[in-house]
């Protein structure tokens, strides 16, 4: 299997609302990218750990997200529930660019 | 003019320097101190004028330096040092092959080592106008005096760019008597120094001072018959303007780098030890590309200067390696400062402090036990010392706990957690509105045994006021009583980001006059940056109810039904619940219904206990399109999605049935027009029954209705649900305008009073039924003075957000992907 980084260049960080969270679908699973109060950008699997809640319809604070159907908090930088919860939805890696967010996506999403 | 000094020793190596800035003058000064007679040196400067300290252009707008005062290098510097300078000449080629440079005056030498220190140039935008008389950059002494000159005639300056430069030069501007408007692009000033909280602070700051700033704002045109006139936004604005100064940025200046056949990127390319694609050509400064950064600040430059310095003088050096950076605003009086990553990233910690009295915000971000980055506003003075740290890569684990306190008291009283506040003096204030100090809460603990916040506050008055020292009391209490105190007995805070309980927060939003989520959030010391999934959804509730029309909704802090208007499904599909009036319908609106549920392939449409129809199993990216079919029936949001009026159910009244004494479906019909769109601190249902038999059910609704022979009953705080409550009987009225005025006021004082997502029944029994009649029953004028101020609220929330969001309007990010990617 190729284990070099593929990066693909998916948006601009500005289209991704301010505490907000847009997905990228084509693959098995969407992934959910994620943009901070402070313009961080992170990417993980759109479904939680606990049910498979979309997280991409949390409300982002800090650099974590509040998972919309049971309100488990999911750390966005580890894709790791917090607190007294345990799982992980799988982490994405993603970086930006010149303003350009590029991701790292996972194999089911071609190639 | 231009200036000649010594020419060169002849027998020496030549290095040529072009460029007369603060990067090369600072290699060249390295290169002397390492080996003073290495080279015969000559510097071209496109400049006509001597070094001089560009940082300090702001101060020299301001008034508050001479040109004498910033310069670097004098002219005897030159002579001394025995270099050649030739100012005001521009050098234009560069002959690699000849190892010959020629300026625009065609004066010509020849080079050994070449060291380029071109600088950048600041970004015009190439807008129509642009090129207009009275448009001016920010960048050296001539920018300065154009702006200067335009100043003295007073008028309107517009600064577009709300960025460092941008910033400084509106102030400068506003000292020399202009108006002075700051356009920004983005929703924060300075947002590539500071986090979206000191932004807000510093905006405060400026409009303090006078100045006005627009954020999310676009330019679109200048205009203007012989020179500016006026600037056009794209949302349709225009302003008047005088000055017009553009500080959106600066771009490497590696022109002549590229026609010489350098390799160029985005600046000048160069390795650790700053030399070019070409090993005779050296480069520094903002115009070069390091490692795939371009610097604009001087701290990477003066790093880059040793290793030029070294580099020419035959020295061994480690080359550069960037380090922390950190800016301040050189605006007099406002202090603020960032430096390093104070953006966090993977695996980071916030350390957030805020100290509204003093006006205060401090960032601290730590990652893996290291300071990485650091926000400071208005208090600045351990900014050098968070910088050491972060240079020195020191592990703090040891004084995390004070860390945001600062050096003081992080040095000796570091390894303990309650250090910062044990380390303050007995005569420390802690509490700044009553003016009680430590020592006096001490006191007060030890002579009547106080254990609670609530005791201290009540025989000292510290934190009886604005409350937002409750956390240092809270700190001094567990210092005096060690493990025998136990935080909090007090009401509830809001969440754990804050010590402020939901009456605090209400009552300071409307006396305090705070405005947006960052406000309220530095005035009450939120300890997180942006709040959590709990607060912040309260904070917007409470802001939209305080202000209405003011106050600009924040969808990033709703729920997601609330966000998408929509109920989301366990498999993240949407349920869709059109308004049906009082729960009438019609053949047109079923109809439309129907054709809905068969375009979209709609799964399950059913009755609710709500008494109308809803679709689920919808796509989210349907929704816009089902709600452009169902709005041009007529229909608008149900907001079954929502903390706001859902429901108001009825039964068929005397229009039909046989024991109907009122026209119950009309009234609940007029009911429900009056309320809906209202938001809540929590959902909020209503029934109308014709008769005492209650066929809708209204003794377990939020507001109930019940029609007897003479006029309506009126009853509140009723619950379904888990836990179910029978309403309380409010009283009797006879008119219909009196339901709705009662209606009105009962809504209102639940929406001003409770507590985000305390439904009225809970709420009521907290507050007692009799407070809630004496607001609404007892007091006439309170009564109408409520319902006023209802309706007016209701005046903003009666859009359909469904029609603003169908078809491609409104927040069309929420139901498109972000990008799909296929194989
Ligand atoms: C659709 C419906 C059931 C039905 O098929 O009939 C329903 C469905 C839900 N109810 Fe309900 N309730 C529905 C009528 C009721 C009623 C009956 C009524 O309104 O007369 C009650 C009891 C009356 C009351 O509220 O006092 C009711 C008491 C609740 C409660 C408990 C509230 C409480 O204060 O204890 C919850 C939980 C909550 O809100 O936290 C809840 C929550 C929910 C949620 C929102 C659960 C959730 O968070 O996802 C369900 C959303 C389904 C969806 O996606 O649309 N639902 N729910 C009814 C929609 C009515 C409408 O037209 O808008
Ligand atoms: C208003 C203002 C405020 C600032 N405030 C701060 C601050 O607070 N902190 C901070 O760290 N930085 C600040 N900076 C940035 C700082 O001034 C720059 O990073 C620094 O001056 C860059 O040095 P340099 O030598 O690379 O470029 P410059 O200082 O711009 O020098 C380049 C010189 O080269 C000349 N030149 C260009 N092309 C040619 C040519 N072909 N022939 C001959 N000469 C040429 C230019 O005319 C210019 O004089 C500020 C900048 C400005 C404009
Ligand atoms: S009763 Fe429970 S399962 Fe049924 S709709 Fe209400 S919340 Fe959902
Ligand atoms: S599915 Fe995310 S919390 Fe339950």
């Amino acid at each position: 299997m190729d284990q070099s980084l593929r990066w693909t260049d998916v948006a601009a960080v500005e289209d991704i609302p301010r505490q907000g969270s847009r997905v990228i679908t084509g693959g098995a699973d969407p992934v959910a990218v994620f943009r901070t109060h402070d313009d961080q950008i992170f990417a993980l699997i759109d479904r939680c750990p606990h049910k498979g809640g979309p997280l991409s319809q949390g409300i982002v604070h800090g650099a974590s997200v509040t998972c919309p159907l049971h309100n488990w908090v999911i750390d966005l930088a580890t894709a790791e529930a917090t607190g007294p919860d345990e799982g992980c939805s799988g982490h994405v890696p993603a970086r930006v660019e010149r303003g350009r967010v590029l991701v790292c996506l996972p194999q089911s999403f071609g190639g | 003019m231009t200036h000649h000094t010594k020419a060169p020793y002849p027998k020496r190596k030549r290095l040529v320097v072009v460029g007369n800035g603060m990067a090369a003058l600072r290699a060249v000064e390295d290169l002397l101190a390492r080996a003073p007679d290495a080279y015969a040196i000559t510097i071209f400067g496109a400049e006509p004028r001597v070094n001089y300290n560009r940082i300090m252009l702001s101060p020299l707008l301001a008034g508050e330096k001479t040109f004498e005062e910033i310069v670097l290098n004098d002219l005897d510097w030159y002579a001394a040092n025995g270099i050649e300078l030739i100012g005001g000449d521009p050098v234009t080629c560069i002959d690699r092959d000849a190892r010959v440079v020629r300026s625009a005056g065609g004066v010509e030498r020849p080079y050994d080592r070449l060291l380029l220190a071109t600088g950048s140039n600041p970004i015009v935008i190439p807008i129509p106008g642009h090129d207009l008389p009275g448009v001016v950059t920010f960048r050296d002494v001539d920018d300065v005096e154009v702006m200067l000159k335009a100043a003295e005639s007073g008028g309107h300056a517009v600064v577009i760019g709300g960025g460092l430069l941008g910033l400084e030069a509106a102030n400068g501007l506003r000292a020399r008597g202009m108006s002075v408007t700051v356009l920004h692009l983005m929703d924060h000033l300075m947002e590539r120094q500071l986090d979206p909280s000191a932004g807000h602070l510093l905006r405060e700051e400026l409009e303090r001072r006078g100045m006005t700033v627009l954020t999310g704002a676009d330019t679109a045109s200048i205009t203007g018959t012989d020179r500016v006139g006026m600037v056009h936004l794209k949302d349709g604005t225009s302003l008047p303007a005088d000055l017009v100064v553009m500080a959106v940025g600066i771009r490497p200046n590696a022109r002549l780098a590229q026609t010489c056949g350098l390799e160029v990127n985005r600046g000048i390319l160069v390795d650790d030890m700053m030399t070019t694609s070409d090993p005779e050509i050296l480069a520094l400064g903002e115009c070069v590309e390091h490692r795939g950064v371009c610097h604009g600040l001087v701290a990477p430059i003066w790093e880059m200067a040793k290793a030029v310095g070294a580099g020419l003088a035959g020295e061994i050096h480690d080359g550069f390696r960037p380090g922390a950076t950190s800016t301040k605003l050189k605006v007099s009086g406002i202090d603020l400062f960032s430096a390093g990553a104070f953006q966090g990233g993977e695996g980071c910690e916030d350390i957030v402090l805020r100290d509204a009295g003093r006006g205060t915000y401090k960032r601290i971000v730590v990652r893996e036990d290291k300071v990485i980055g650091a926000v400071l506003y208005g208090d600045t003075q351990d900014g050098s010392w968070y910088v050491q740290l972060m240079r020195g890569n020191e592990d703090v684990s040891a004084i995390r706990d004070s860390l945001a306190f600062g050096q003081a008291f992080a040095g000796g009283s570091g390894a303990n957690p309650k250090g910062a506040v044990a380390a303050l003096s007995d005569d420390a204030e802690i509490c700044g509105c009553n003016g009680v100090s430590k020592g006096a809460i001490l006191a007060a603990i030890a002579e009547k045994g106080l254990s609670t916040l609530e005791e201290v506050r009540a025989h000292t008055k510290a934190s009886g006021s604005c409350g937002s020292c409750s956390g240092l009391v809270e700190q001094v209490l567990a210092l005096a009583l060690g493990a025998d105190y136990q935080a909090n007995s007090g009401p509830k805070p809001v969440c754990g980001c804050t010590h402020q309980d939901h009456d605090t927060v209400r009552r300071m939003i409307v006396s305090q006059d705070l405005k947006s989520i960052p406000a309220v959030m530095q005035a009450l010391e939120w300890t997180t940056p942006d709040g959590c999934a709990k607060c912040r959804p309260a904070l917007n509730y409470y802001l939209l109810c305080a202000w209405p029309g003011e106050y600009e909704d924040h969808a990033a802090s709703r729920f997601i039904n609330e966000r998408v208007h929509a109920n989301i499904q366990k498999d993240g599909t949407y349920s869709v619940v059109p308004r049906m009036w009082g729960g009438q319908t019609s053949a047109k609106e079923l109809r439309a219904i129907a054709d809905v549920v068969e375009k979209f392939n709609i799964p399950e449409v059913k009755v609710t206990g709500g008494q109308r129809l809803d679709l689920f199993g919808v796509k989210k990216e349907d929704l816009p399109a089902v709600w452009a079919d169902l709005n041009a029936a007529g229909m608008v949001s149900g907001h079954a999605y929502g903390k706001s009026l859902r429901t108001v159910k009825t039964c068929v009244g005397s229009t039909w049935c046989r024991f109907g004494t009122q026209d119950s479906t009309g009234m609940g019909i007029d009911l429900e027009r009056m309320t809906w769109g209202s938001w809540m601190p929590h959902k909020f249902k209503m029934a109308v029954s014709g008769c005492p038999r209650n066929c809708a059910e209204a003794t377990i609704k939020d507001f109930g209705v019940v029609a007897v022979d003479s006029g309506w009953e009126l009853h509140v705080g009723g619950n379904g649900g888990i836990k179910v409550r029978a309403t309380d009987l409010l009283c009797k009225v006879t008119t219909d305008a009196e339901v709705k005025e009662y209606c009105g006021a009962f809504i209102q004082l639940y929406r001003e009073q409770a507590h985000y997502l305390e439904r009225t029944a809970p709420w009521i029994e907290r507050v007692g039924l009799d407070f809630v009649k004496a607001r609404v029953v007892d007091d006439t004028e309170g009564r109408a003075a409520l319902n006023a101020r209802f309706l007016a609220s209701q005046e903003y929330s009666q859009t359909d957000p469904w029609a603003e969001r169908a078809s491609g309007g409104k927040d069309s990010h929420e139901f498109t992907p972000l990008a799909r990617v296929e194989g």
